[in-house]
């Protein structure tokens, strides 16, 4: 096993150290490589006939694809209110189902199938732009952490271990709330922000494991130049657990955005339907129509779930412990 | 030893130190800032400006710093805007605080007492139906809002069964002592026992929501700690010298084992922490997490500020006596 770890340094064992320990763990997977064979490759090879995998994959590509096509898939504008005229405030305060209402109507009378399904969009943007923003942020810093060691490395690191030091969701409502007017861009800030120093940690350690290898060696002693060994030659390496966590911080985005929604802190418009939106939406329908909470929850859970299950068994398949 | 502790106090008042300085710089980095918060938008700019003065705002930032600072370590916080205008920020916490320990406490106990055995199991009888389908419940565990298993065990056990209490910590008409403001804990001290089993009543459906995401970390983190210890060379030694399960189990495996569980469980205060905010959401429980919650969407700067660096300073802190424990059960960690 060539895999070479960054070396425990002293005097930091801070803590959140579980939670960096397992980054730093698969960081580790990055400089790992099997005699020949590419590591996507064989990790490939190993997911192809993972069940765990494969489920995770079908949920996710099916959530997409929904995702995109649901504009035309939606029976009615989610805006809509055609069945407006069946809500009695005392006796039927939400429309149940009928013929060409599926699933029947939200408390101000939208068709709630095609809110569900134009909601998927949302959700699926807030969690994939939020998880964008917190990977760049965090590949930018574990660069700049990566690349130039020393004291910059400390400088940005020391900042990163403050921030892995609050509760994540805590900091998320907490960035969210302190934005003056809540919306969807607040919300996707809000999230990006928390998963920045998970990915800066990651990217960073993995950098490292790239600086002492054999082929970065190399490059410096044919006299290659500094930024483009950077950039060229460790950067593309490091990138592979990156990616992984990218896969399960989705998920947590996700379950997050839901529950900053949930909390008010969202989007507060309601025109264009969100899951967590929906959900929080539902609370004071709870006793009679439980419904309403429960097929937005039972989206955002599978979802969730499925990018957990594919993150996991990608994690697995590149984790050097598990793959002889 | 010492000098271990001494470091990690250092190091956390570091962490301390800067959160307080971000803590600051948002506040005062909101359009308006604590002025329109406290006076609200529609204000003549004399009223403004008159505040701004008395707030000591138009001083420079870093002067401002250290007269927060000052007046932090004095226990001055302000007073609470919106929640509960008037009163005192630092007070609402104190106030709130026995209710969110008192179910984080038996959340976290919940979580313990089935994650580790569980975890074990599945560890010892990897690849059975049992582990897989233990490690999805776990992963299914993870996916599901905290919030929505909250409204799941709401909706079932109080409304549709009737059989726990929908929401709060004590029954409206009960007339119990107060000594702790730990609602359990105070009805076993002056033996009222009724109050003791009706707050106990009201703890196990928040308890439970709150517990499903530590339950879930404590569980895989076990199995995946159960199995590797169980590949160690002195886990084969024991067992070739003929050394009965019960005693591999409890001197080989376990204590090996639970090492980095008990990191694991420190750090679950900070899941406890945010899904508190959630949980007592949800079942109405007059706790921390809910004032969190209320202050967040009235924008009560003050209490926020208070809520936020003592919910900050406690996972700190929680996880600094872990880490403390920690070097006691491992010798190996001190050196470091």
């Amino acid at each position: 096993m060539t895999s070479e770890n960054p070396p425990p340094q002293p005097g930091r064992t801070s803590y959140a150290d579980r939670r960096k320990q397992r980054l730093d763990a698969l960081a580790a997977t990055s400089v790992d490589d099997e005699g020949g064979v590419s590591l996507i490759l064989s990790a490939w090879r190993r997911l192809r006939r993972n069940p765990v995998f494969l489920v995770g994959l079908a949920i996710t590509v099916t959530f997409v694809v929904l995702a995109i096509i649901a504009p035309w898939l939606a029976p009615y504008d989610p805006a809509a209110r055609p069945l407006l005229d069946d809500i009695r405030p005392q006796s039927n305060p939400v429309p149940g189902p009928e013929p060409g209402h599926p699933l029947g109507g939200d408390d101000k009378g939208r068709d709630l199938l095609s809110r569900l399904l134009v909601g998927s969009q949302q959700t699926l943007m807030v969690g994939v732009l939020a998880t964008l923003f917190g990977l760049l942020g965090g590949v930018t810093l574990g660069t700049i952490a990566g690349a130039f060691a020393g004291w910059t490395d400390s400088l940005v690191m020391r900042i990163v271990d403050v921030m892995l030091s609050i509760p994540s969701l805590l900091l998320a409502f907490t960035i969210a709330a302190l934005a003056s007017s809540p919306s969807q861009w607040t919300l996707i800030i809000a999230i990006a922000t928390v998963q920045v120093p998970i990915f800066a940690r990651l990217l960073r350690g993995s950098m490292l494991g790239q600086r002492a290898s054999d082929h970065v060696l190399a490059a410096r002693s044919l006299g290659v130049k500094p930024h483009a060994i950077v950039f060229r030659h460790m950067l593309p390496n490091a990138l592979g657990p990156v990616i992984v966590q990218a896969t399960l911080v989705l998920a947590v985005a996700i379950i997050d955005a839901a529950a900053l929604s949930f909390l008010g802190l969202g989007n507060p418009d309601d025109r264009r339907p969100e899951w967590g939106q929906m959900l929080g939406a539902a609370q004071p329908y709870l006793g009679q129509e439980p419904h309403l909470a429960f097929y937005p929850a039972a989206c955002i859970i599978v979802v969730a779930l499925g990018f957990t299950l594919m993150g996991e068994s990608l994690r697995e398949a590149l984790d050097p412990k598990t793959r002889r | 030893m010492l000098r271990f502790v001494v470091r990690r106090l250092l190091q956390m008042a570091g962490v301390l130190l800067v959160l307080s300085l971000l803590v600051f710089v948002w506040l005062r980095s909101l359009p308006g800032g604590p002025v329109s918060a406290l006076l609200g938008e529609r204000q003549t700019e004399e009223r403004r400006e008159a505040l701004q003065a008395a707030l000591g705002l138009d001083q420079p930032l870093p002067i401002q710093y250290v007269r927060f600072m000052q007046r932090a370590f004095e226990g001055d916080f302000g007073v609470s805007t919106q929640v509960l205008p008037g009163e005192d920020a630092l007070d609402i916490f104190l106030a709130r605080l026995p209710a969110t320990i008192e179910l984080s406490f038996f959340a976290l106990v919940i979580a313990i007492a089935l994650g580790i055995p569980l975890g074990y199991v599945a560890a010892r009888r990897k690849g059975t139906p049992m582990d897989t389908s233990l490690v999805i419940s776990s992963l299914v565990g993870v996916a599901v809002p905290v919030f929505f298993t909250a409204f799941l065990l709401k909706y079932f056990f109080a409304v549709e069964w009737n059989l726990l209490p929908v929401s709060g910590r004590q029954s409206i008409g009960l007339d119990a002592t107060r000594v702790t403001g730990l609602f359990v804990l105070d009805g076993i001290l002056t033996r009222e026992w009724d109050a003791a089993w009706d707050a106990l009543k009201h703890l196990v459906l928040p308890s439970l929501a709150l517990a499903t995401i530590p339950f879930a970390v404590v569980f895989r983190i076990t199995r995946a700690s159960v199995l590797d210890v169980l590949d160690e060379d002195y886990v084969r030694t024991a067992e070739a010298k003929g050394l009965t399960a019960r005693v591999i189990r409890a001197r080989h495996v376990l204590r090996n084992a639970m090492l980095p569980v008990v990191t694991t469980i420190g750090l679950q205060v900070g899941a406890l922490l945010s899904g508190a905010v959630l949980t007592e959401t949800v079942f109405s429980w007059r706790g921390v997490g809910q004032a969190l919650a209320e202050g967040f969407l009235q924008k009560d700067y003050p209490v926020l500020q208070v809520l936020i660096m003592a919910a900050a300073a406690i996972y700190v802190l929680v996880n600094l006596l872990v880490d403390i424990t920690y070097a006691l059960i491992d010798p190996r960690i001190r050196t470091r």
